[in-house]
């Protein structure tokens, strides 16, 4: 029951990043274990430790939990960083459903055919700077305060400095016309958990590159 | 601040029908607002009441809310459909999300193209019967409980009978392999606002109609379907 999270997954950002970003500014420290090869995906699976023949998986308090959102929801749940009350939940599920949108993009984007991906490319960029930044912009502003809700540090801020990151990746100048987001990038990279896994040697993964994307591909029959 | 939750949506299941069963499951009347059109989305979208541009939206205690299961969570969590702790929520929101990613390939169904159709329908019917449905048999005969989490009812029983019935839709003999799923569903289906929600007039939405495929696919797909 006690001991630290252990996550399964590929070696690679995917669907499981978003856990980790959120397990890492929660201090909670936690284990990998990696799929590399198809055999690993199968032995989960033939081993029954996989509810629904899929990752991400965490081993967490005495669980074998599936389904990022469960895993997310019971992270922040259990880490205070879900808001007060039913209604600050909701925002904060607003939030973070807008920038797993976003990022959702941007993942998906490596993956799909040459033909779709300059469109995609562009579609991301307006998404993201006339769909999805400008409400965390207005948020932000209207409030006055350090955090998206409740004057409280959420998970809302957790997945909202994730996408703001992977978005500066895509296109480095995306946050010029959001000055409010650029302090609030400022702030949050400094709490120290999260200043922590934005160093060199966390357990942070990087972007996808051509051979990972392969591998991945191989690993999920795609 | 009072007064019944308002749903905008187009005239269909889509996203927002899982929303209409928890809301009756809960026994909450609520009205709903259609568009036919796109002009009657883009009026809301530059009403700024649209969160992120799109729908689901609910206007829901003085709220606009969107997002799909933002909206869920928040009716389940107001009416105590998602259980008592931190845990048998983690337990609901995992079945929660396998039905809601079986749902999104049924609901992908009837707008496929006709090449990859036949592909379409026979990976919807390998996933329901050897990924999902037997998860939820397992669940159900290893506790031998009426309802799938805590002895108690919850959003993931609603969720889990508004998947099966769509699958049903697919076809008819889904379920044959799955004796306790059939008495699940007879048994939910029984509960009194459930039963109702069933009934010919209820707000429940009809599958989509293969006529108004092509209008769906130019008007309403493309702003509807989170592009």
């Amino acid at each position: 029951m006690a001991g630290k999270p252990k996550l399964h997954y590929t070696k690679g950002r995917g669907k499981m990043e978003s856990v980790r970003w959120l397990l890492a500014a929660a201090g909670v420290e936690f284990e990998e274990e990696f799929i590399e090869a198809k055999e690993d995906l199968e032995k989960l699976r033939k081993d029954g430790a996989l509810l629904f023949q899929q990752v991400p998986m965490v081993e967490i308090d005495g669980m074998k939990m599936v389904q990022t959102r469960a895993i997310l929801s019971y992270i922040a749940g259990k880490h205070n960083l879900y808001g007060q009350d039913l209604r600050e939940r909701a925002l904060i599920d607003m939030y973070v459903e807008g920038t797993t949108d976003l990022m959702g993009m941007i993942m998906a984007l490596p993956l799909q055919p040459p033909e779709a991906k300059e469109k995609n490319f562009a579609l991301i960029i307006e998404r993201a700077t006339t769909r999805y930044f400008p409400v965390y912009e207005k948020v932000l502003k209207d409030h006055g305060q350090q955090f998206l809700v409740g004057n409280q540090f959420s998970w809302a801020d957790v997945q909202l400095l994730e996408a703001i990151l992977m978005a500066e990746e895509f296109k480095p100048d995306i946050l010029s016309p959001f000055p409010q987001l650029q302090a609030f990038k400022g702030r949050i990279s400094n709490i120290p958990t999260i200043k922590k896994f934005l160093q060199p040697g966390s357990q942070r993964k990087p972007p996808a590159d051509d051979k990972f994307i392969a591998q991945v591909k191989k690993i999920f029959n795609m | 601040m009072a007064g019944k939750p308002k749903l905008y949506y187009f005239n269909g299941r889509g996203r927002m029908e899982t929303i209409r069963w928890l809301l009756a499951a809960a026994g909450i009347e609520f009205e709903e607002q259609f568009f036919e059109t796109r002009e009657g989305l883009l009026k809301l979208q530059q009403d700024g009441s649209l969160l992120f541009q799109q729908v689901p939206m609910v206007e829901i205690d003085g709220m606009k809310m969107v997002q799909t299961r933002a909206i869920l969570n928040y009716i389940a969590g107001k009416h105590s459909l998602y259980g008592k702790d931190l845990k048998e929520r983690a337990l609901i929101d995992m079945y929660v999300e396998a039905t809601m990613d079986l749902n999104e390939m049924i609901m992908h169904y009837p707008i496929q193209p006709p090449e990859t159709k036949a592909k379409h329908l026979a990976t919807i019917i390998e996933k329901a019967t050897t990924r999902y449905f037997p998860v939820y048999e397992k669940a159900l005969k290893d506790h031998g409980q009426d309802f799938l989490v805590g002895n108690r009812f919850s959003r993931a029983d609603v969720q889990l009978l508004e998947t099966i019935l769509m699958a049903e839709e697919c076809k008819p003999d889904m379920l044959s392999k799955f004796p306790v799923l059939q008495a699940f569903k007879a048994k939910i289906s029984n509960i009194p606002t459930i039963k109702k929600f069933l009934q010919p007039g209820s707000q429940r939405k009809p599958p989509l109609d293969e006529k108004l495929i092509p209008k769906v696919m130019s008007d309403i797909k493309p702003l509807a379907l989170r592009e």
